[in-house]
């Protein structure tokens, strides 16, 4: 209907997209309810094209004279812009033809009571200042639970839409000795409600992560192996799909331009990117333009096999689209990746730390110092000392830098434990030498 | 859109009455509650955005809705919707009140500070987004020539204008009505300078509440200028150092270490929880005698400032250390009744979708004696950083960095070779205290930051004068 009244305006093609939700979150903290929000939203976005020219518009104003109104300044928008030959919806042949069922939704969402929802946070924040006297304070438990639709139609045809649903509970102990406090952080995050991990195990772990941060310090300067835990070489993966995103090829921003085809990892490193997972964080029948999703080998044995792609930066690039555009109802139409991981190894991450005789275990890192037009890389990084293949004491206030191109061909070791605790995940893995920076 | 009344516009858009609104905050603060606000907001965002030499793209959106909050001791509820009837109020209000109801008795919470009058910070007419799309075209338009003209070698220009309209409203059990239009401009430059194959990227940007034509004086192709400097200093970047050595911060944006370092470390939730390094620290010495930091949402047309607070606390200037000593921190209304502190004008949040917080406004440090030149002068080998990118923080063991994107090497007192980029590390209730210089020359920046916590993001300001810091750990990668 929207595509409709877009094509009145005067729009030559035009595709909508309405997006709807409802969820609930809860908080507590040291025991206590400490907040309770639930959420209702409702979107359109509109994108039209005038000729050669666009516009992206979006309102939440869904009454018919919102929607009308929302069609007539889009093109309005669109007159006033440059043409650009390489612009307009995909081409007909790459959109999806079926859309499988991917198991997204748990109608648990629709029914999620508070009580139920305070009752899990209180249980996993129990659990975790109940693991040992050290936990002497806590930044809360959430549990948040939710679902909606996602609408998409084009002026090619295409229609399509989908539920799905999300739950995740997470813990934030903090611990203090000798008058320094850490905290550190576990979560479980799942499209359904059973498949979370129980709330115990979840505070449990927070604990155990948290209490091993205690009498953390420095260590001197030195180049070294660091060993990256799942969520911190999943955090890699991010740079990397980063640097293979359409918008920041065709802009030659990226440290990957040009180098399809080319080694750029180690040779025991594959990546895929799999929107059709059943379940999965990421998964979605067919992308932000109606474009079919597929499983694909994104890194093959280190060699880069594929970019991520929507039309627009594909027709930049003279490629196919890959059927990565992702779309908020607000905005127009951006790139990535959705199901998004390194394939296992063969070690063990006993293994892999066994394998250091002084290095870094990295458990967290903070700060926004990637550059992927350089692929430069500096930022600040916690974990454990590792000595003669044992876990020593805890290590902070240090930075680790490299380069991405020589820490992707730097992964020594993978290991064998992907667990999908997010849409991008990863096994443990080595890389063999690092700057560290220290006292 | 010409100037309006909150109040009215709220009512008139949504056939909403006074009464009604009453009716809804009565069922919300019933019984057991301590308080209740609802809080109405109305945006309209319009981003043009420039690459290859013209504007291809423009988006325009449209957020309205309300969010129902209920307080009763340290317990929120809340409940909000993008529909804005008499109805979703309602159910709001119930919906938020569950909170309350498991509660067993009442201990009223003493209401904080008497009501001030809202500031008038930027009133601006006409309002930016009202600025012909035409206008924001031709700015970009000259901002890409003036980026390409500065060097052959810059071989792509991306430049984007966003410009806000937010109009909000804040209705509280206690029986305040206040409103406020919040005008918003960003503009930003981004170049891409290659050379033999090297590749480096330079960015700037900047805003504020101010009116479009304030863009026009020579402000905008500055911005321009210095995206295409940082890119081309870049392309002779060596390597930056790693370890532990002198670092000397230039005016203006750095202020973004006062943010991370301590500034996050003092908001009233954190300390009233006692996860904050800076917990029971009020009196005691953080930083050297040289160092005076405030927080002042007040000053006008700054990106950081607001006439009143999104829980309609009007903005104020909270000196949070006073030559080296912690005086204050940044309060809400809810963290402010619960630590019997006063509210500072500190409470906001990103939209009507979410609860209100403790943050900062602009935060900067007050000018010191030296001069810029002669801090430099006194460094025999260290870095000196001009520019940043992002930083973030850990508040509980108070670790904190901050990424230089413009470095420079300090050999004998002098500034020279330019450094790759690398991240600052440090410990927040630590590095003021090993500031051992501080400049004439405080400079607020340019407009451009945006701060994250807890998933919510708010326009925020920072400053510094120049200042030399006696050990702050590098994160570069030459031994």
């Amino acid at each position: 209907m929207l595509v409709e009244r877009a094509r009145a305006a005067g729009a030559t093609a035009a595709d909508a997209l309405v997006a709807e939700s409802d969820g609930l979150e809860v908080g507590v903290r040291m025991g206590e309810v400490e907040k309770l929000r639930r959420a209702r939203e409702r979107r359109a976005g509109l994108r039209v094209f005038v000729g050669a020219s666009t516009a992206v518009v979006s309102t939440a104003d869904l009454s018919p004279a919102g929607l009308a109104e929302l069609a007539g300044d889009a093109c309005a928008l669109a007159r006033a812009t440059a043409p650009d030959e390489h612009g307009g919806l995909p081409d007909r042949g790459d959109l999806a033809t079926d859309q499988p069922e991917l198991t997204l939704y748990d109608a648990a969402c629709e029914t999620l009571s508070p009580p139920d929802a305070l009752a899990r946070a209180r249980e996993a924040e129990a659990a975790a200042l109940a693991a040992d006297p050290a936990i002497t304070n806590s930044e809360g438990a959430e549990f948040g639970g939710g679902g909606g639709q996602v609408a998409y139609a084009s002026s090619l045809g295409f229609a399509g839409a989908f539920s799905s649903s999300t739950f995740s509970l997470s813990v934030v102990p903090v611990a203090a000795r000798d008058g320094a406090m850490q905290r550190d952080s576990w979560w479980t995050v799942d499209r359904a409600l059973a498949r979370l991990d129980a709330p115990a195990d979840v505070g449990r772990e927070a604990a155990r992560r948290t209490l091993r941060r205690l009498g953390a310090r420095r260590v001197p300067t030195c180049e070294c192996p660091v060993v990256f835990d799942p969520d911190m070489a999943a955090s890699l993966l991010r740079s990397l799909a980063g640097a293979i995103s359409g918008p920041a090829l065709y802009r030659r921003a990226s440290i990957l331009l040009g180098r399809l085809g080319e080694t750029i990892a180690a040779a025991g490193v594959t990546v895929v990117d799999d929107p059709l997972r059943p379940g999965g964080l990421a998964s979605r029948p067919f992308d932000g333009e109606g474009v079919a999703s597929k499983k694909r080998t994104i890194v093959e044995r280190g060699v880069l096999a594929s970019y991520l792609l929507d039309s627009y930066s594909a027709r930049r690039l003279g490629l196919k689209p890959t059927g990565h555009a992702a779309r908020g109802a607000g905005d127009a139409p951006t790139v990535a990746p959705t199901n998004f991981y390194l394939e296992p190894g063969p070690h063990t991450p006993a293994d892999i730390i066994k394998s250091v005789p002084r290095g870094l275990y990295l458990t967290e890192m903070i700060g926004f110092g990637v550059n992927l037009v350089t692929g430069d890389y500096s930022r600040g990084a916690a974990g454990l000392w590792i000595e003669n293949g044992e876990l020593t004491h805890a290590v902070e206030e240090v930075t680790i830098a490299g380069n991405l191109l020589d820490m992707w061909q730097g992964i020594t070791m993978v290991g064998n434990d992907l667990k999908f605790r997010g849409a991008v995940a990863a096994p443990t893995i080595k890389i063999e030498r690092l700057m560290l920076a220290g006292a | 859109m010409p100037a309006v009344d909150p109040t009215r516009f709220f009512l008139e858009r949504f056939g909403l009455s006074t009464t009604g609104l009453d009716r809804v905050l009565g069922t919300a603060v019933a019984r057991r509650a301590d308080f209740a606000d609802c809080y109405f907001e109305f945006r309209i965002t319009q981003t043009a955005s420039l690459e290859d030499g013209v504007v291809k793209k423009a988006t325009r959106s449209v957020r309205q809705g309300v969010g129902v909050r209920v307080l009763a001791d340290a317990q929120t509820g809340y409940a909000y919707s993008d529909e804005i009837t008499l109805e979703r109020l309602e159910l709001a209000a119930r919906t938020a009140h569950y909170i309350a109801e498991q509660r067993s008795e009442t201990a009223a919470l003493p209401v904080p500070g008497a009501p001030a009058a809202p500031h008038d910070l930027y009133a601006v007419t006409p309002a930016p987004i009202e600025t012909p799309l035409a206008d924001q075209i031709a700015l970009l338009g000259r901002l890409d020539a003036v980026a390409r003209a500065a060097d052959p070698a810059i071989t792509s220009v991306f430049a984007g204008v966003g410009i806000e309209h937010k109009v909000v409203l804040i209705a509280t059990s206690g029986g305040l009505v206040v409103g406020d239009v919040r005008p918003l401009i960003h503009l930003s430059v981004t170049c891409i300078a290659e050379r033999n194959g090297n590749r480096q990227q330079g960015s700037f940007g900047g805003g504020g509440r101010f009116a479009f034509g304030m863009l026009g004086d020579g402000r905008a192709e500055r911005f321009a200028r210095e995206a295409a400097r940082q890119a081309l200093t870049n392309l002779d970047a060596v390597p930056a150092p790693a370890g532990t050595m002198t670092v000397v911060l230039g005016p203006g944006w750095p202020g973004i270490l006062l943010h991370e370092a301590i500034g996050h470390g003092l908001e009233g939730d954190f300390n009233r929880k006692r996860t904050s390094a800076f917990t029971d620290r009020l009196g005691t010495r953080v930083a050297s005698e040289l160092c005076t930091v405030v927080d002042d949402g007040t000053i006008a047309n700054r990106r950081g400032s607001l006439n009143v607070d999104d829980e309609g606390t009007p903005t104020g200037r909270t000196v949070l250390i006073e030559n080296g000593i912690l005086r204050g921190y940044l309060q809400d209304r809810l963290n402010a009744s619960l630590m019997k502190m006063p509210v500072t004008g500190n409470g906001r949040r990103e939209s009507f979708a979410h609860i209100p917080m403790p943050r900062m406004t602009n935060t900067f440090m007050l000018s010191g004696q030296d001069a810029p030149e002669d801090i430099l002068r006194s460094v025999d080998r260290g870095l000196y950083a001009v520019s940043f990118g992002g930083g973030q923080v850990d508040i509980t063991n108070g670790k904190f960095v901050f990424s230089a994107s413009e470095a420079y090497l300090i050999e004998g007192g002098k500034v020279g070779r330019p450094v790759k980029g690398a991240t600052l590390i440090g410990n927040g209730p630590d590095v003021l205290t090993r500031i051992s210089r501080v400049g004439n020359d405080l400079a607020l920046d340019d407009g451009i930051g945006t701060c994250g916590k807890d998933g919510q993001s708010v326009p925020v300001g920072v400053g510094l004068p120049t200042v030399r810091i006696d050990g702050l750990t590098v994160g570069g990668t030459q031994a």
